[in-house]
């Protein structure tokens, strides 16, 4: 069978609603304050706990005067949406509720979150702006390699897919191969899903003897974990694509929350719909913008579940210099790791994202490791195992002794742990087919 | 043609070493020497063999990483000095010696010594100069 290849519109900067990516800041701000205004009324009346934690505050949904008075309410965490597990945080009858998702449930009990009809076609839109933003038109096909499910990285990207016109191929995860026989007799022209199995699609395809040439993809949209701009390019590289990166998260909607435009310089948060804060995780306070801390967000338009000051436990910082794209929202940076991701290493508070970003600045790593916490006696250790890929192996024993060298005075100069840096086979290091695992934690405690 | 070396990264685990060379065996590609240098974690397993273009493919399908280095390989006369001549030379031109091994090629009479310098050019040069008689690379991979 011949290979499809299809004539596409060139890339260029599309908006899906320019009358809100581009809405004139004052105009938005007031937007924004009515949606917010609204919202605490909604969940007073509706939530109990929002009731109770309102009045233990001392705030009536009436001192919500201006978008700094967000300030005063209290903040909403996991571990409420734990408490209230399934349906406790839900502000309208089920009858009400047309779709129901939960988180992956990786780090504890699975949180529940509902959605009214009108959240869903806010959803769907909220993604097809991330899409068009990042490429995507309705004469693309779109492989969706996200799993489907309670997950809301499936059905959200599926959703706007759809909405865009695209024709969209609900592939799911897993059979990796097959996934790339699809895309290549398919004529995939976007590929979907998180970026590190994006990266073990394009080895899978490498491995196959089958060339980027033979497919017809043009651009990839990744998400639901952290990624890096060392990973971003050599997904590119290996898949001849362009890539953005999209953010969101299950709690609040799913996929949709914020995504990157063609300028990829930061992710456009959907701030009709979202009103975005940066705090210090450990005080709680609102930091200036610029600083990195921890994004806590709040629902502005949710019907379903709307969330007041959210803590995503995701670290990343704000940006509200002009883009060219011409959208108004500001821009948060690729998320730099988790506040609960934080590693406690002989005392000292080490974030994977910083040992990453030592690997990849020491040229010539791919971004594949793993770090191995463990203890020795009393004394804990870590250990960095990087594999040596074909790309930085030059033959030469002194080469790998002080890229072993580099590695450990970085980290030990970046986060004041010395590490044991071991240098292992390509495709030693277990691959995901979902979310990467970068940390094993052997000690006990 | 020049001599060719092929560098290969291994960990030290058990079979690794069988991996790599029943990858080559496959592909019908010969080892005319190895050598093995090694830390307590990893190791490199250096290779002389018939065929380097295929024996690379053959590494990399496999999954390894390898890469291929020049090398200089040098016919030595077998009897005491023969080796230490051939140092000495490198020695007083100040060029440096990373790693040397030898085999014995298919005549049994002479051996072959390959050596790694920083400076494989001036180390040829030197060792012309001093009528060391160096094997082409197809005298050494065709063997």
């Amino acid at each position: 069978m011949a290979t499809l290849k299809r004539r596409l519109p060139l890339l260029k900067h599309r908006l899906w609603d320019p009358k809100a990516e581009t809405m004139p800041r004052p105009e938005l701000e007031r937007l924004q304050l009515e949606r917010l205004q609204a919202t605490v009324r909604r969940v007073y009346e509706r939530v109990p706990l929002y009731r109770d934690r309102l009045d233990s505050a001392g705030v009536r949904p009436g001192d919500i005067r201006t978008l700094e008075d967000v300030q005063r309410l209290p903040f909403t965490c996991k571990d409420d949406l734990r408490a209230a597990y399934p349906y406790g945080l839900f502000a309208v009858p089920l009858k009400d509720i047309i779709r129901i998702h939960a988180s992956s449930g990786t780090t504890g009990l699975s949180t529940v979150v509902g959605y009214t009809r009108r959240d869903l076609r806010n959803w769907s839109d909220l993604v097809a702006r991330l899409l068009t933003a990042g490429g995507v038109t309705r004469h693309d096909v779109v492989h969706i390699s996200f799993g489907y499910g309670l997950f809301t990285g499936g059905f959200g990207l599926h959703q706007g897919a759809e909405r865009v016109g695209a024709s969209v191929i609900p592939v799911s995860s897993g059979n990796t191969e097959r996934q790339v026989r699809l895309m290549k007799d398919f004529g995939a022209t976007a590929l979907v899903g998180t970026p590190s199995y994006a990266l073990h699609i394009a080895e899978t395809m490498y491995d196959m003897g089958v060339s980027p040439d033979e497919l017809s993809l043009r651009v990839g949209l990744f998400g639901a974990e952290p990624s890096s701009e060392t990973l971003r390019k050599e997904i590119e590289a290996k898949l001849q694509i362009l890539a953005t990166d999209n953010y969101g998260l299950s709690e609040v909607m799913g996929p949709g929350v914020s995504g990157e435009c063609l300028n990829r310089n930061g992710l456009h948060i959907n701030e009709d719909h979202f009103l975005a804060e940066i705090i210090n995780p450990e005080t709680g306070e609102v930091l200036p913008e610029g600083y990195t801390g921890e994004l806590v967000l709040t629902t502005l338009s949710k019907e379903g579940i709307p969330l007041l000051r959210y803590r995503t436990r995701d670290l990343t910082r704000l940006d509200s210099s002009p883009c060219p794209c011409g959208r108004t929202f500001r821009r948060m940076a690729r998320v730099q790791g988790r506040t609960d991701d934080m590693m406690i290493i002989r005392g000292v508070n080490v974030f994977p994202s910083q040992i990453e970003n030592v690997l990849l600045e020491i040229e010539g790593v791919e971004p594949h490791y793993e770090l191995v916490l463990d203890r020795e006696g009393a004394l804990d250790t870590l250990e960095i195992r990087v594999e040596v890929t074909p790309e930085i192996f030059e033959g030469r024993m002194a080469g790998l002794v002080e890229l072993e060298k580099k590695i450990r005075h970085r980290v030990q100069s970046e986060c004041g742990i010395t590490p044991r840096v071991s240098l292992v086979e390509p495709k030693s290091i277990q691959r995901s087919q979902g979310k990467a695992k970068r940390v094993t934690d052997r000690r006990v405690f | 043609m020049k001599v060719s070396q092929i560098t290969v990264f291994l960990e030290n685990k058990k079979g690794r070493l069988a991996d790599v060379t029943e990858a080559l065996a496959r592909r019908g590609v010969n080892i005319r020497a190895a050598s093995i240098a090694d830390t307590i974690d990893y190791g490199l397993l250096r290779l002389i063999v018939s065929d380097p273009v295929q024996a690379r493919q053959a590494l990399a399908e496999a999954g390894f990483s390898a890469s291929e280095t020049e090398v200089l390989a040098v016919e030595v006369e077998d009897r005491p000095g023969g080796l230490a001549s051939i140092i000495r030379c490198l020695a007083d031109a100040g060029i440096n010696i990373e790693y040397l091994y030898a085999f014995v090629g298919k005549s049994g009479e002479k051996a072959i010594v390959v050596l790694r310098s920083e400076d494989t050019d001036r180390a040829r040069e030197v060792l012309q100069k001093n009528n060391v008689t160096l094997l082409t690379g197809e005298e050494v991979h065709r063997l």
